[in-house]
């Protein structure tokens, strides 16, 4: 096995960065792959509650880094899929605990082991986001459709390129299919061709995110959730399959297509 | 820039709005030029297509467009018609 490295980064916080590196891990996995999920947010950890193992935490990742441990008694087994690890990130140090080479090194232990290596990038452009980008093979990117959001995309896009880590797959979260056919949001089209970068996944807003979250259950296990289908179609790409895009249609849309099914005008 | 009067003239969308202010925004951003550098390219183009066509100064749209690792300068630039003058 030789693991591929995907470092998951946002340029803004809060845009779904933890959620969709929790979500196409245990995608990933669900498809049979050996899948390590790496928290690279030192002090503010989160990847491990949202994946339920808050509980199950003994040593991080700055703990493998000074050599308290060796890699393999951090990495905790998930609940659910006996080939999928978390490896968390430290909560009480700050993003200078590790170094881009250290990360590096880490990613070259863990790489003859598994099938993916998927990193959870801290928001920002400084230290953290340089050293989680360090031994990253590919880069997702995912946003919001709000302005500042693609802003700060458009921003963390143009380092990557810059560090030849390109080309760069973009995630677009949040759509809200309503808003876009009444024309108050931006679409995914217009995202595209703001950034000029590639599409690997589209995902609707979802209530059953919170639910998720709540339950430290990732929502791709919950086979009725719209994201979850998402994120397991962006696992699918990864993986080498042609997906097609979903159809993210708006409620007016549907009422439309209802009173032409019924020639109603 | 003519936003505000885009808004007047024909009620934009708020996701228009968002739209053109990220185009704005990110040339200023990419650059590190002030916001009136795409006004000035534009007037500058204008000038000297000037000289030969009649342009719709309206409609005249310029972008900088990411493709791979350069941009592009997009410029649409509507024509009435052709100034045939001598010389």
């Amino acid at each position: 096995m030789e693991a591929k490295v995907i470092t998951i980064t946002s340029g803004k916080g809060g845009v779904g960065k933890t959620t969709a590196t929790a979500n196409i891990a245990t995608a990933l996995a669900m498809a049979g792959n050996t899948v390590v999920a790496l928290d690279a947010d030192i002090g503010l950890r989160n990847l491990d509650v949202m994946m339920g193992l808050e509980n199950r935490i003994v040593y991080d990742l700055v703990d493998v880094v000074e050599k308290r441990c060796r890699l393999r008694q951090a990495l905790i087994r998930d609940k659910r899929f006996p080939n999928l690890f978390l490896l968390p990130a430290a909560q009480t140090r700050d993003k200078s605990a590790v170094q881009p080479a250290d990360l590096i090194r880490v990613c070259e232990e863990l790489r003859p082991e598994v099938n993916f290596i998927l990193i959870d990038s801290p928001a920002g452009i400084e230290h953290g986001f340089h050293t989680a980008l360090a031994p990253a093979d590919e880069v997702l990117v995912i946003t919001t459709p709000e302005v500042a959001a693609v802003r700060d995309a458009d921003r963390v896009i143009g380092l990557i390129e810059a560090q030849e880590k390109g080309p760069v797959k973009l995630i677009i979260n949040r759509i809200k299919p309503e808003m876009v056919a009444k024309g108050d949001m931006l679409t995914v089209e217009d995202v595209l061709e703001i950034l000029a970068v590639d599409l690997v996944g589209i995902v609707p807003e979802d209530t059953s995110i919170i639910v998720s979250a709540n339950k430290g259950v990732p929502v791709v296990l919950d086979h009725s959730s719209p994201s979850g289908q998402a994120f397991k179609n962006i696992a699918s790409r990864l993986l080498g399959k042609e997906v097609p895009f979903m159809e993210l249609k708006g409620r007016e849309n549907i009422l439309d297509r209802l009173s032409k099914l019924f020639r109603f005008q | 820039m003519n936003l505000f009067g885009r808004i007047r003239r024909r009620k934009m969308t708020s996701r228009e709005i968002a739209k053109e202010r990220l185009r704005l925004v990110l040339v200023q951003d990419r650059f590190k030029v002030p916001s009136k550098f795409l006004e000035d390219v534009k007037e500058a183009m204008l000038l000297s297509v000037d000289r030969y066509l009649e342009v719709d100064r309206e409609g005249v749209e310029i972008n900088l467009n990411r493709k791979d690792k350069y941009h592009v300068l997009v410029a649409s630039i509507p024509i009435k018609g052709i100034k045939r003058k001598a010389g």
